[in-house]
C-alpha cells in the first residue's frame, strides 16, 4: 500500500494580487505556496502513514522551481516525490493537465491497495476539476469533498460534505479522494525532516519518461490537447471609492444611519 | 484496474460539431427537492437557447421524480429528458456520470450546463473527461450572442472599448476561429481579481458549471409548465457500474442560515477575536435591527466561532444583499469575492489601511465593540423616524 | 565566504516563522499577562525537534547545528521572548553540557529524556552571593560512598519549576575556589531536591524562574558530569555556547519590535500623513535595521564557529553584548514610535521592552561580556 498525493504550487493570493497591464497574472512578483487544500491532502496521507506505516509520495506537475515545494512536503514526512515537468506539457487546461498527471501516476504505478489524495481545488484557478478527471482517466472511483477519512482493509469510508449536510461513502481501493480544509490541520515540517529532505528521492518525469504511456499523445496534452481556450482575460473595474466617515462616535453612526435611510436601504 | 466505462453510443465523437444541437441543463434534485440553482440555470439556458434558436432541455435524473418536470417547464424548459431508476435515487458519481454520458452520447446536445454545487462539481469534470470535451468551472456569466457579450465586457471589464468591439475570432490551433456561435463562459480566477472568458471551440457539448446564486431566476409561467414535453430516457445501470456505496445521507441538523437570499448581512471577522461571544452578539443585534442574518469571514469559520454555513467569500457563499456590514473584517480578496456585489457595503475596522475600505461605500475607522452599539441605536432611531 | 543560509536553514526559518505566527503570536500577550508557562507550545516544539535540536539522532534529537538552534530561538523571540528563553536554556545550557561532557552512559540515559522524553532541562550556577563571581558558590557536594550529598541553593534558575533535569554546579572542595567546582546531572525526583521561591520578574513572564534548593540531596556518583574540580570549565564553556542562544533571543526581540514599529508607522497618521513619511521615523528605523543586520552576522558567525569546532568565546560574547544592548535600545525606540499606545498593554511594545532588559543581565551581564572580550584581544 502506498499513497500518492497530487499537489500544486500556486501564487500566494493572501496578499495583494499583481496583474500585468494585459490582464494576465504577474506571477513573478508573487510568492508561491503549496495550494492550501493540497496541504490538507498531504496531512490526510501522512495521518494514514502514521497509522499504517505506508509510504507517501507527493506528485506535482509544474516548472523545475516546484522542487522547493516538494522538498518542503518531504520535510513534513513524505517519503519521496515526483516532479512532472516538461515544455511539452505547457499550456494545458484542466483536461490536459489531468491527462498528464494520470499518465504520471500510471507510470509510477497504482496497485490494489493504493490511494490517491488531491486537494479539492487550487486557489489560482478554483476549478476543482483535476481530481475527478484524473480519476476518470485512470478508471478509479472518486470521492470529492472529504471531511473525514477512515481506512479499513481494502476499503475507505469517507464523510463527503454537501452544502446542506453530508454523505458517508464507502469505496474500495484503489481510489481517488479530494480533500477539504475541514478534514484536518496540516502539520509543520520537522527539524529532522528538513535536514533529511534533500537526501530523499525526487524523480523528474519529463516528456521522454511519459511519452510511451497510452494517455500521452500530442492531441491530449499541452495547448493542442486542451479542449478549452481562453478567449480573453481581463480585470474588473474598480468599484468607485466609497466614503470614509469622520470619527467613530455616536455622531458618525447617526450620519451613517442617515445615509442608509436617505438611500432607502433602511 | 476496473473495466473502462463505455458510452451507450460507442461511435460518439465529440469533435463532430455539426452533429450536436440543443442546450441541456442538468436538473439537480436531492431527495425529491429541486436545488434552487437548477431554476436559475433553466432561466439562463432559455435565453441562450433563444439566441441559438434551439430547444432547451432539462436533464432530470432520480427515482420517482417525474412530478418535478412541470416546474422546469415553468422556468423555460421546452422538454425534460427524464431518467428514472432506483439506482438514481441518491446521487453517486458512478451512476449519474454513466447515465448522463450515455444520454449525451446518444442525443448530442451542444451545450450542457450544471450547477456548481458540491455535486455538480463532482459530476461535471468526470463527465467532461469521459466525453472528451471542455468544461469551464464555476462560471458567473454566459453568453452566445456577440452583441450581448460585448455589452457585458464593456460594463464588467477594464478592456478598451476598441478591443472589445474588435472581438470576433480566436486563434485555435493556429487557425482563426469564428466565435459568434460559441458559448462564451466567463469565470473569476484569483478570487475575482482576474476574469477570463473561456470557449470550447473544437468539441461538444461545451460544458459549464455555474455558480449558484449568480443567474437570475425567471418568473414562474403556469402556461409553460403545462406545455412542457417529457421524454423518458431509459437508464442502463447495473451493480457492476457501481464502485462506491452510500452508507448514509445526513442533513445538517441545525437550520442553516440563508445567506444567499438575505437582504441584510452583518459579518464578523478577526476583529472580534478579543471577545468572540460579545462580537457575535453585537452582530446579531445589528442584524436583528436591520432584519437580516449574521455571516462571517473565513477566519471566523476556521476559528470555530461560526459554523461553515455562515461563511461569505471565495470558499463560502457569494452574496448580494442590499446592505452588507463588515465588522472587524480586513477584506481579503477571497472575502471580497463573495460580497463585493452587495448593493451597499458598510465597514467598521480598527485599521485605516484595511482593504475592505477600498470597496466599502461607507467606512468607519474604529473599534467595532464601541461603534456597533452606537450604530444599532442610530439605525433604530432612523427607522423609528420613518 | 558565503553569507547565504543553506537551503535547509532557510527552510527551517520558514517553518519556525510559520509556527511562531500561528502558535506563538496568538498567545504571547496572554502568556505575559497571566505569567503562564506555555506548556502546549513547548510540547509541540519537542515534537518538531526544536527542543534538543543539536542532540544527535541516536539520542532522539535532530542532529542539527548551533546555527539551526539560533534560528529557532530568533524566530520564536520575535513574538515571545519567553518561549525563546525556554528553548535557549534547554538547548544551550542543559543538552549542550551533557552532550559535550557526558559519559556514554549519561548521554544514553539523559539525552533521550531531553528530546523524545519531553523533559525540560535547566542549568544551576547562580547563587544568592555568587553571580558573576562563581568562585564564591556555597552549594556543596560531599561524596559519601556511591553518591554525593548536595546542600545549598541556586537562584534565578530559568525553567526552574518545570524542568526535570538540571545541570548543577557545586563545590566538591571549597578550599580550591573555582577549581573546587564540580558539575552534576540532577533529576528533580532525587531525594532532597526541591523548588523554592518562584520569581516575580519585570519581564519574561512566560519563562518559569525559580529558586532550587538542595537539602541533603542524594545524587548518584555516576551523575558527576566530567571530572571532579573541572566544573568551572564546563560552566564557562557552556555559557560561551549559551550566549549564542541569548544573542539570538535578543536579536529576535529587536527584529520583532522593528517589524511591529514598521507596520504601525505606516498606518498612524499625524499632521496629515503617515508618520513613516517623517525622516526622523525613517532614520530611527534605518538604524534599527542596521543594528539587527550586524547582530545577525555576529550571532551566525559565532554559531558557525562553534559548529566548525573553532574557538568562539570572543565571538559569542560580542554577539550577546551587541544584540542585547541593541534589543534594549530598539524596543525603547520602537515603543516611542507608538507614542502613548506603546505604553499600554494593547500593543506588544511594553512587553518587548520589559523582555529585552534581561538579555543585558543573564548568562553574563554586559559588563562581563566586555571582560570576556577584553581577555581575548591580547591585552
Amino acid at each position: 500500500m502506498k499513497i500518492l498525493v497530487c499537489v500544486k504550487q500556486v501564487p500566494d493570493t493572501s496578499g495583494k494580487i499583481a496583474v500585468n497591464p494585459d490582464g494576465t497574472l504577474n506571477r513573478a512578483s508573487m510568492q508561491t505556496i503549496t495550494n492550501p487544500d493540497d496541504m490538507n491532502a498531504v496531512e490526510a496521507a501522512l495521518k494514514l502513514k502514521d497509522e499504517t506505516g505506508c509510504p507517501v509520495y507527493a506528485v506535482t506537475m509544474g516548472p523545475p522551481p516546484a522542487e522547493s515545494m516538494l522538498r518542503e512536503l518531504m520535510a513534513m514526512g513524505c517519503d519521496g516525490s515526483y516532479l512532472i515537468s516538461g515544455r511539452e506539457f505547457g499550456g494545458s487546461d484542466t483536461y490536459a493537465t489531468s491527462q498528464i498527471l494520470a499518465a504520471g501516476l500510471d507510470t509510477i504505478g497504482i496497485e490494489e491497495d493504493d490511494i490517491i489524495f488531491c486537494g479539492r481545488q487550487a486557489i489560482d484557478g478554483d476549478t476543482a476539476q483535476v481530481g475527478p478527471q484524473i480519476a476518470e482517466k485512470l478508471h478509479l472511483p472518486q470521492v470529492t469533498y472529504a471531511a473525514e477519512i477512515h481506512k479499513d482493509g481494502n476499503s475507505v469510508t469517507v464523510k463527503r460534505m454537501l452544502e446542506d449536510g453530508y454523505m458517508t461513502i464507502k469505496v474500495k481501493t484503489p481510489c481517488l479522494v479530494t480533500c477539504i480544509k475541514e478534514l484536518n490541520t496540516p502539520r509543520y515540517m520537522t527539524v529532522t525532516g528538513i535536514f533529511d529532505t534533500y537526501s530523499k528521492p525526487m524523480t523528474v518525469l519529463d516528456y521522454e519518461a511519459l511519452k510511451d504511456n497510452p494517455l500521452i499523445d500530442k492531441s491530449t496534452i499541452g495547448l493542442s490537447g486542451s479542449p478549452t481556450n481562453i478567449l480573453t482575460s481581463f480585470t474588473p473595474p474598480q468599484k468607485g471609492a466609497g466614503m470614509m466617515l469622520e470619527g467613530n462616535d455616536m455622531k458618525t453612526c447617526e450620519q451613517l444611519a442617515g445615509f442608509l435611510s436617505e438611500k432607502h436601504y433602511i | 484496474m476496473r473495466n473502462i466505462v463505455t458510452l451507450a453510443n460507442p461511435g460518439f465523437d465529440s469533435s463532430k460539431l455539426e452533429e450536436f444541437k440543443n442546450i441541456w441543463v442538468f436538473c439537480e434534485q436531492r431527495e425529491g427537492r429541486m436545488m434552487p440553482t437548477t431554476y436559475e440555470l433553466v432561466s439562463e439556458g432559455r435565453k441562450l437557447a433563444d439566441q441559438l434558436g434551439v430547444k432547451l432541455c432539462g436533464l432530470l435524473l432520480g427515482d420517482n421524480v417525474s412530478g418535478m418536470a412541470k416546474d422546469l417547464g415553468a422556468y423555460g424548459a421546452d422538454e425534460v429528458i427524464l431518467c428514472e431508476h432506483p439506482m438514481l435515487s441518491v446521487y453517486t458519481t458512478d451512476a449519474y456520470a454513466k447515465v448522463i454520458c450515455d444520454a449525451v452520447s446518444e442525443l448530442k446536445p451542444e451545450v450542457l450546463l450544471i450547477g456548481a454545487t458540491n455535486i455538480g462539481r463532482d459530476l461535471g469534470p468526470r463527465c467532461a473527461a469521459r466525453l472528451h470535451t471542455g468544461l469551464c468551472a464555476d462560471c458567473t456569466h454566459l453568453d452566445i450572442d456577440m452583441t450581448e457579450y460585448k455589452d457585458f465586457l464593456k460594463g464588467a471589464s477594464t478592456l478598451a472599448p476598441e478591443r472589445i468591439d474588435g472581438l470576433g475570432t480566436a486563434k485555435v490551433l493556429g487557425q482563426n476561429h469564428d466565435i459568434s456561435s460559441d458559448l462564451k463562459m466567463t469565470r473569476p480566477a484569483f478570487g475575482g481579481n482576474l476574469m477570463a472568458s473561456i470557449i470550447c471551440p473544437r468539441f461538444r457539448p461545451a460544458m459549464a458549471t455555474v455558480r449558484p446564486g449568480v443567474m437570475k431566476k425567471a418568473s414562474y409561467d403556469e402556461a409553460k409548465a403545462a406545455a412542457v414535453k417529457v421524454t423518458p430516457y431509459a437508464a442502463r445501470l447495473s451493480e457492476a457500474d457501481m464502485s462506491t456505496e452510500v452508507l448514509e445521507v445526513v442533513k445538517a441538523a441545525k437550520k442553516l442560515v440563508d445567506l444567499v437570499g438575505a437582504d441584510y448581512i452583518v459579518s464578523v471577522g478577526r476583529g472580534i477575536s478579543s471577545d468572540v461571544e460579545g462580537g457575535i452578539k453585537l452582530a446579531e443585534e445589528l442584524a436583528d435591527v436591520l432584519g437580516g442574518v449574521v455571516g462571517g469571514s473565513r477566519v471566523a469559520i476556521d476559528s470555530g466561532w461560526l459554523t461553515a454555513d455562515h461563511q461569505v467569500g471565495q470558499t463560502g457563499k457569494t452574496v448580494h444583499p442590499k446592505v452588507y456590514v463588515a465588522l472587524g473584517i480586513s477584506g481579503s480578496i477571497q472575502h471580497q469575492a463573495g460580497m463585493k456585489e452587495s448593493e451597499c457595503i458598510v465597514a467598521v475596522n480598527k485599521s485605516e489601511s484595511a482593504p475592505i475600505f477600498d470597496i466599502a461605500d461607507y467606512g468607519i475607522c474604529g473599534d467595532l465593540f464601541k461603534v456597533t452599539p452606537m450604530l444599532i441605536e442610530a439605525v433604530k432611531a432612523a427607522k423609528a423616524a420613518k | 565566504m558565503d553569507f547565504n543560509l543553506s537551503r535547509e536553514h532557510q527552510m527551517l526559518r520558514k517553518m519556525m516563522a510559520s509556527f511562531t505566527e500561528n502558535e506563538v503570536k496568538p498567545i504571547a500577550a496572554e502568556t505575559d499577562r497571566t505569567c503562564t508557562y506555555p506548556k502546549e507550545n513547548i510540547d509541540k516544539l519537542f515534537d518538531l525537534g526544536v527542543m534538543g535540536i543539536c542532540v544527535p539522532k541516536e539520542y532522539g534529537g535532530a542532529g542539527a547545528d548551533p546555527l539551526a538552534s539560533a534560528i529557532c530561538i530568533e524566530e520564536l523571540s520575535k513574538q515571545c521572548a519567553s518561549t525563546g528563553d525556554i528553548v535557549a536554556t534547554h538547548n544551550g545550557l542543559c543538552c549542550d553540557p551533557i552532550l559535550a561532557n557526558g559519559t556514554a552512559a549519561q548521554k544514553a540515559k539523559y539525552l533521550p529524556m531531553l528530546t523524545t522524553g519531553r523533559k525540560v532541562g535547566a542549568f544551576c550556577l547562580t547563587e544568592p552571593n555568587a553571580g558573576s563571581d562563581a568562585s564564591k558558590g556555597q552549594t556543596e557536594a560531599r561524596l559519601e560512598g556511591d553518591h554525593y550529598v548536595l546542600n545549598g541553593s541556586k537562584v534565578f534558575i530559568t525553567n526552574g519549576y518545570v524542568a526535570e533535569i538540571f545541570v548543577v554546579f557545586a563545590m566538591t572542595d571549597k578550599t580550591k575556589g573555582t577549581r573546587g567546582i564540580s558539575a552534576f546531572i540532577v533529576e528533580s525526583s532525587f531525594p532532597g531536591f526541591s523548588v523554592g521561591k518562584h520569581e516575580q520578574k519585570m519581564g519574561l513572564h512566560g519563562s518559569p524562574t525559580a529558586e532550587i534548593v538542595f537539602q541533603d540531596c542524594i545524587v548518584p556518583k555516576e551523575n558527576l558530569l566530567g571530572v571532579e574540580g573541572k566544573g568551572f570549565k564546563i560552566a564557562m564553556q557552556t555559557l560561551d555556547g549559551g550566549r549564542i542562544g541569548i544573542a539570538a533571543q535578543a536579536l529576535g526581540i529587536a527584529e520583532g519590535a522593528t517589524e511591529e514599529a514598521k507596520a504601525y508607522v505606516k498606518t498612524r497618521e499625524q499632521f496629515g500623513r503617515p508618520i513613516s513619511k517623517f525622516q526622523n521615523t525613517q532614520f530611527v528605523l534605518a538604524d534599527m535595521e542596521l543594528a539587527s543586520e550586524a547582530g545577525r552576522l555576529l550571532t551566525y558567525q559565532a554559531a558557525t564557529r562553534k559548529a566548525e569546532g573553532k574557538s568562539y568565546t570572543k565571538e559569542a560574547a560580542m554577539a550577546k553584548l551587541w544584540c542585547s544592548e541593541h534589543a534594549m535600545k530598539t524596543t525603547t525606540k520602537a515603543l516611542q514610535m507608538f507614542g502613548g499606545y506603546g505604553y499600554t498593554q494593547d500593543y506588544p511594545m511594553e512587553r518587548m521592552m520589559r523582555d529585552a532588559k534581561i538579555t543585558e543581565i543573564y548568562e553574563g551581564t554586559s559588563e562581563i561580556q566586555r571582560v570576556v572580550i577584553s581577555n581575548n584581544i591580547g591585552l
